[in-house]
C-alpha cells in the first residue's frame, strides 16, 4: 500500500506541477525533500542514541523485565500475542508512558527498541505482525496530556489562557486512540480469517 | 492540574535518568560502557531509518509544491460546505498525517492569522497536538526494522486521523462554540 501511496503521491505533482506551470517548483521539492528527510533523521540520531544507551542500563539490570512482569496484565490485552515479561513489554510500556507524557523525543527510541523486540518474535521478517499494528496504532493516535509545543505558540501569540486547548486536545486524541484501537482489533480479526 | 502535569513532564526524564542509573549500579551493570554500547545502537537505527525518510519526505514536499494539494483541497471544497466545515480547517487535515513540521507550519500560521483565542486558533491548535503523524511514525517505526508489508497499519492510522479531525471540530464547537 505504501508502494501505491509513494508512487501516486510523486507522479500526481509532477503532472499538476507540469499542469500549472511549477515544474521549476516540483523540481527544487525533489531535493529539498530529501534534505529535510536527512534532516529530520540526523535530529533523531542524537535522542535515539542517549535513550538507546539508557534503556540498555534498564535492560540489563532487569529493571525493563521487572516492569514489563509488573504491568503485563493490563499490556497483554492489547497484545495477546507477546509472551509474559517478554522485555517488548518493558518497552511498550516505557513507550506509552513517554508519549502521555509528551516526552516526543523519549517515545521515538523506546518504541524502536519495542519494534525492534517484537521483531524476533515475527516468523516473516518482511511483514508486520499484529502486535506491531497495535503498536502503530497506539503510536500515530498518540495520547497526549500536555501538548507543549502548541501551548508554546499560543503563548508565543499573546493567548489570554494558552493552556485552555489541554482538554480539548486530551479529549480529541482519546476518541482518535479509541478509534485506532477499534479499528485495529476489527481489521486483525478480518486479517487473521483472510490468512488462515 | 496543568502546573501539575507539567511539574511531571519536568521532572521525569531527569528522575528516570538519576533511577536507571543507580538502580543499574547497584546490580552491579558496568554502566559507562553499557550506555555506550546501546547508544551504538541508536546509530545504526538511524542508517537503517534514513533511505525511508528521505523518499518519503521528497514524496510529501513535491506533492505540496506543486500545487497538488491546493488542487486536491479545491476538489474537496463542495463536500465540505455540505458538511459544514470551516474550509480554512482542511490544509491542516490534510496535511496533518503526512508531515509534522509542514502542518506545524499550517497551525502556527492559522493561530497568527486568526488569533490564538478565536474559533479558528483553538480549533487549529486541538487538530494539530491530538495526533501524530501517521505517514512518518509508520516510516520510521517499519523501516527501523526491514518491514516491507505494513499490512493493515496504514488503513488503521489514516481512518485514526480521521476520527481525530472530526473530534477536534466537534469538542472544540461544544466547548468554545
Amino acid at each position: 500500500m505504501l508502494n501505491y501511496i509513494w508512487l501516486a503521491l510523486i507522479v500526481i505533482s509532477i503532472v499538476v506541477g507540469a499542469l500549472n506551470g511549477r515544474i521549476e517548483a516540483v523540481n527544487q521539492a525533489a531535493f529539498e525533500g530529501a534534505k529535510t528527510g536527512v534532516t529530520v533523521c540526523f535530529g533523531l540520531l542524537s535522542v535515539l542514541a542517549f535513550w538507546m544507551g539508557m534503556m540498555r542500563i534498564a535492560e540489563k539490570s532487569g529493571l525493563l523485565e521487572g516492569l514489563a512482569r509488573l504491568l503485563s496484565p493490563i499490556i497483554s490485552r492489547l497484545f495477546p500475542d507477546v509472551p509474559k515479561g517478554h522485555p517488548a513489554m518493558g518497552y511498550i510500556l516505557s513507550n506509552m508512558s513517554a508519549n502521555l507524557l509528551g516526552l516526543g523525543n523519549a517515545a521515538t527510541p523506546m518504541g524502536l527498541k519495542a519494534m525492534e523486540e517484537l521483531q524476533k518474535l515475527n516468523p516473516d521478517k518482511q511483514k508486520a505482525t499484529p502486535a506491531m499494528c497495535t503498536l502503530l496504532a497506539i503510536n500515530t493516535a498518540s495520547i497526549t496530556l500536555i501538548p507543549t509545543t502548541m501551548i508554546a505558540i499560543r503563548m508565543q501569540y499573546g493567548s489570554a489562557n494558552p493552556v485552555e486547548i489541554v482538554g480539548t486536545t486530551l479529549l480529541a486524541s482519546f476518541g482518535a486512540t479509541v478509534v485506532a484501537l477499534t479499528l485495529d482489533r476489527l481489521y486483525r480479526y478480518r486479517h487473521e480469517r483472510k490468512t488462515r | 492540574m496543568y502546573q501539575w502535569i507539567s511539574m511531571i513532564s519536568l521532572w521525569a526524564i531527569p528522575v528516570m535518568i538519576a533511577f536507571i542509573l543507580v538502580y543499574g549500579w547497584s546490580r552491579s551493570v558496568p554502566v559507562y560502557e553499557t550506555f555506550v554500547d546501546g547508544a551504538k545502537g541508536g546509530l545504526t537505527t538511524t542508517v537503517r531509518i534514513l533511505p525511508h525518510l528521505v523518499a518519503m519526505m521528497v514524496a510529501v514536499t513535491m506533492f505540496r509544491e506543486s500545487g497538488a494539494l491546493e488542487w486536491l483541497l479545491s476538489l474537496m471544497s463542495p463536500l465540505l460546505e455540505l458538511l459544514h466545515v470551516p474550509e480554512e480547517i482542511v490544509p491542516l487535515a490534510l496535511l496533518r498525517p503526512i508531515t509534522g513540521t509542514g502542518s506545524l507550519a499550517v497551525a502556527t500560521d492559522m493561530i497568527a492569522q486568526y488569533g490564538p483565542d478565536s474559533f479558528l486558533g483553538r480549533l487549529a491548535a486541538t487538530m494539530q497536538g491530538s495526533t501524530d503523524t501517521t505517514l512518518y511514525v509508520l516510516t520510521v517505526y517499519f523501516g527501523a526494522v526491514g518491514i516491507r508489508n505494513s499490512a493493515y497499519a496504514l488503513r488503521v492510522g489514516l481512518w485514526s486521523d480521521l476520527a481525530g479531525v472530526i473530534f477536534s471540530l466537534v469538542i472544540v464547537s461544544y466547548v468554545f462554540g
